[in-house]
C-alpha cells in the first residue's frame, strides 16, 4: 500500500513539474482495494485494470521501475514507451493490462474468464473498474453473460464517489452500486474499500465462489480518490471539507494503526519500511530517467504479430 | 473439382479449423440450432457442442470484447456479427483494444480473433442492414480486413484468418452466400491474406473490385469484350493490408484504372487505392482514374432506389468503356 502511495505521490509531483508528459490518474486513497484484492489471487489468476491502474499493477507484483519508465516513455517501460500510463501489462504475473477506455476491460476480463472456464483451468479473473464504468453498456452486457455462463470472475467496483467530476450519486438513482448485480442474478456486496481486512474478507468469499464454478460476484468497494482525477484537476466539484473528512479515513493510516494495535508492527519498523519504500521509488525514478528513449526507427515495428 | 456454395465453403473452413485446433471456438447470436442468420454455422453446434459454439445474448460490444479477452489467453474465437451494420457496436473492443494489443504489449500479447460479418445491399434490407463499413476498419492500424468473392477464396482466406495471430475482419457480402464455385476439399491450404487475385487477364483497362462487386466486375468485363475492350479484373480479396504490388503492375500494363466499391464515395477504400496509384505510377496513366461507388447516401430499402444507389456491372462497364474512349 505504501509503495503505491509514495509512487503515486511522486508521479503527481513529476507531472506537476512537467518532467513526465501526457496524463496519469493517481490512485491515492484507494490502495487498500488494490492490495486487498490482489493479495487473494494465486498463480494462474488474472487481473484487468483501468486508467487508474498503477496501484493494481504494483499490487499484482509489477516492477515499479518499469512502470515509472513507461510513464517517462522509455524503452525499458512495460510497453516500451508505446502505451503510457493507461496501457501497460505483464501477462507473466497475470496482469492483462490497464485500460484507457472507461469500462473497456470489463468484457475483456469476462472473456478471459470464459477461456479459463472452457479450458477447465482453475484460475479466476479479478476485474477492476470505477463507479463511472458501471454506467457503460459494456458493464451490463459483460455481467449478464458472466452470470448466464457462471464465469469465474470477481468484478471489483472502486466507487471513489466521482466519475471524473460527476458524483456517483448524481449518475445513478440507486443507493448502492452493488445492487446492480441483482439484475443479473449473482451476489453484489458493498464494503468499506478503505478497510483492508474488509476487502480481503469479501474477496475471499468471492474467490471461493468463483473457484467453485458458482459464478461471478460484484464487490462495491467504497473509497475516496484523495487526489484529483488527473493532472490539472482543480477539484472544483467537491469541497475541501469533504476531502478533509476523508483524509481521516486514509486507508494507510488505518492499516498502520491496526497493525500497531495488533502488535504486528512497531513504530521503528514502520519508519524503516517508509525509508525502504521511499528509496525504492527514488530508484524507480532514477531507473526511468537513465533509461534510453525508444528508437524512432522502430516506430512501425510490431503493429502485427 | 466439386462445386459448392460460398456458405458451404465457409462452413467447411470453420469445421476443418475447429477439428484441427481445439482453441478455435465460435461466438455469436443465433449461431447454434438456428445456424446463424445466413445459415453459415448450421450443424456446428451438434458437432462441437456448446463450449465451442457459444450462443450469446444480443450484446455485440460485450461478446466481441469477451472474444478479445479470451484470445489473450490463447483461444482463437471466430465471432459472427449478424449484419455488418451492427459493427458500429463493436468498434471499441476492436479498435481501442484488439488492434493495439500487440503493438503496445509486444510478444506477450496476440489477438488471434476473427470477426465474420455479412455486408452490403441488394436485398432491400434497408439503410441499417445493407451497409459496407470496410473502410473504417481498414483505417485502423493493427486490423486486417478481408472480403473474398469466390467460395474457394472464402474457404482459403477463412483458414488463413483463423490461423493468423492478429484480429481479422472477415467480410461476407450477403449476395455471395448462395453463389457456387469449385472449392478444394478437406485439408486444403489457406490462401495468404494480403494477396490480390487477377480474376481475368486483360490489356486495355484494369478494373479493381472485391467482394460482390468482383463478380459484377467480371460480368462487366464479359460485356466489354463484346465491344472489343479487353479488361483486366483484379479481385483485391484483402483490403488491409492492400496488395498494391499487383495493382501497380497491372496499371503499368493497361494504363487505365476503374475502381468499383460498394461503399459511399467519400473516404473509402476506393479513394485510398486511387491515390496510391496516383502517387506511385502517375506517369503510366493514360486517363483519369474512374471510381464506381455508391453515392454519399444511406442505402434505401425500395428495390428501385437501392438499385439506383448501388454500383453494378452496367455502371462498371460504362466507366471502363468511357475511359477507353468507346461510348
Amino acid at each position: 500500500m505504501l509503495v503505491i502511495r509514495l509512487f503515486e505521490e511522486k508521479v503527481e509531483d513529476l507531472f506537476t513539474r512537467g518532467l513526465v508528459k501526457g496524463t496519469a490518474h493517481p490512485a491515492i486513497g484507494q490502495e487498500a482495494i488494490a492490495v486487498g484484492i490482489c493479495s487473494k489471487l494465486r498463480k494462474g489468476d488474472y487481473v484487468t485494470s483501468t486508467h487508474r491502474g498503477h496501484g493494481h499493477f504494483i499490487a499484482q507484483g509489477g516492477d515499479p521501475n518499469r512502470i515509472m519508465a513507461e510513464l517517462f516513455g522509455k524503452e525499458t517501460g512495460y510497453s516500451r514507451g508505446r502505451g503510457g500510463s493507461q496501457v501497460m501489462a505483464d501477462f507473466s504475473i497475470g496482469f492483462l493490462g490497464a485500460n484507457g477506455i472507461t469500462g473497456g476491460s470489463i468484457a475483456l476480463a469476462s472473456g478471459a474468464a470464459l477461456a479459463l472456464k472452457n479450458k477447465a483451468k482453475r484460475g479466476i479473473v479479478a476485474c477492476f473498474f470505477g463507479d463511472g464504468a458501471t454506467n457503460q453498456g459494456s458493464f451490463h452486457e459483460a455481467l449478464n453473460m458472466a452470470a448466464i455462463w457462471s464465469l469465474p470472475v470477481v468484478y471489483v467496483c472502486e466507487n471513489n464517489m466521482y466519475a471524473m467530476s460527476m458524483r456517483a450519486t448524481d449518475s445513478v438513482s440507486i443507493e448502492s452500486l452493488a445492487t446492480r448485480a441483482d439484475a443479473y442474478g449473482f451476489p453484489g456486496v458493498s464494503i468499506d474499500g478503505n478497510d483492508l481486512t474488509a476487502v480481503q474478507d469479501a474477496m475471499h468469499t468471492a474467490c471461493k465462489r468463483a473457484r467453485a464454478g458458482d459464478g461471478p460476484t460484484l464487490l462495491e468497494c467504497c473509497t475516496y480518490r484523495m487526489s484529483g482525477h488527473s493532472r490539472g484537476d482543480q477539484r472544483a466539484y467537491r469541497s475541501r471539507a469533504e476531502e478533509t473528512a476523508w483524509k481521516k479515513r486514509d486507508p494507510i493510516r488505518a492499516t498502520r494503526k491496526q497493525l500497531i494495535a495488533d502488535g504486528e508492527l512497531t513504530a521503528e519498523q514502520d519508519r524503516e519500511i517508509r525509508r525502504e519504500v521511499r528509496a525504492a521509488v527514488s530508484t524507480a525514478i532514477t531507473f526511468a530517467k537513465r533509461s534510453p528513449e525508444p528508437d524512432p526507427a522502430t516506430l512501425n515495428d510490431g503493429v502485427f504479430a | 473439382m466439386r462445386e459448392i456454395s460460398y456458405s458451404d465453403a465457409l462452413r467447411e473452413a470453420l469445421q476443418e479449423e475447429m477439428s484441427r485446433d481445439s482453441e478455435v471456438l465460435l461466438i455469436g447470436e443465433d449461431i447454434g440450432t438456428y445456424g446463424g442468420a445466413f445459415g453459415v454455422t448450421r450443424g456446428l453446434l451438434d458437432r462441437f457442442g456448446p463450449d465451442r459454439v457459444v450462443e450469446t445474448p444480443i450484446s455485440e460490444g460485450g461478446f466481441v470484447g469477451m472474444a478479445v479477452g479470451a484470445s489473450l489467453l490463447g483461444a482463437r474465437p471466430v465471432v459472427e456479427i449478424m449484419f455488418m451494420d451492427f459493427m458500429t457496436l463493436v468498434v471499441d473492443p476492436l479498435v481501442n483494444q484488439a488492434a493495439k494489443l500487440h503493438y503496445v504489449y509486444g510478444e506477450q500479447a496476440a489477438c488471434p480473433l476473427v470477426v465474420r460479418t455479412p455486408s452490403g445491399g441488394g436485398r432491400s434490407y434497408g439503410p441499417t442492414h445493407s451497409q459496407v463499413f470496410e473502410a473504417w476498419f481498414a483505417h485502423t492500424p493493427g486490423l486486417k480486413v478481408v472480403a473474398p468473392s469466390t467460395p474457394a477464396d472464402a474457404k482459403g482466406l477463412m483458414k488463413a484468418a483463423i490461423r493468423d495471430n492478429n484480429p481479422v475482419l472477415f467480410v461476407e457480402h450477403k449476395m455471395l452466400y448462395p453463389t457456387r464455385g469449385p472449392v478444394p476439399g478437406r485439408g486444403s491450404r489457406p490462401i495468404p491474406i494480403g494477396k490480390a487475385r487477377i480474376a481475368r487477364r486483360g490489356t486495355d483497362v484494369t478494373i479493381i473490385a472485391w467482394s460482390w462487386l468482383a463478380l459484377e466486375a467480371e460480368a462487366a468485363a464479359d460485356a466489354l469484350a463484346v465491344d472489343g475492350i479487353d479488361a483486366e479484373v483484379i479481385d483485391m480479396r484483402t483490403l488491409s493490408p492492400l496488395d498494391m504490388e499487383t495493382v501497380i503492375e497491372s496499371v503499368q500494363r493497361t494504363g487505365r484504372l476503374v475502381i468499383a466499391d460498394e461503399a459511399p464515395r467519400s473516404g473509402g477504400v476506393s479513394a485510398d487505392i486511387g491515390v496510391r496509384v496516383f502517387e506511385q505510377v502517375f506517369d503510366y496513366l493514360d486517363g483519369p482514374i474512374r471510381r464506381v461507388t455508391t453515392p454519399d447516401v444511406p442505402v434505401p430499402a425500395s428495390p428501385v432506389l437501392e438499385q439506383a444507389a448501388l454500383p453494378n456491372r452496367e455502371r462498371i462497364a460504362a466507366a471502363a468503356a468511357e475511359l477507353c474512349g468507346a461510348y
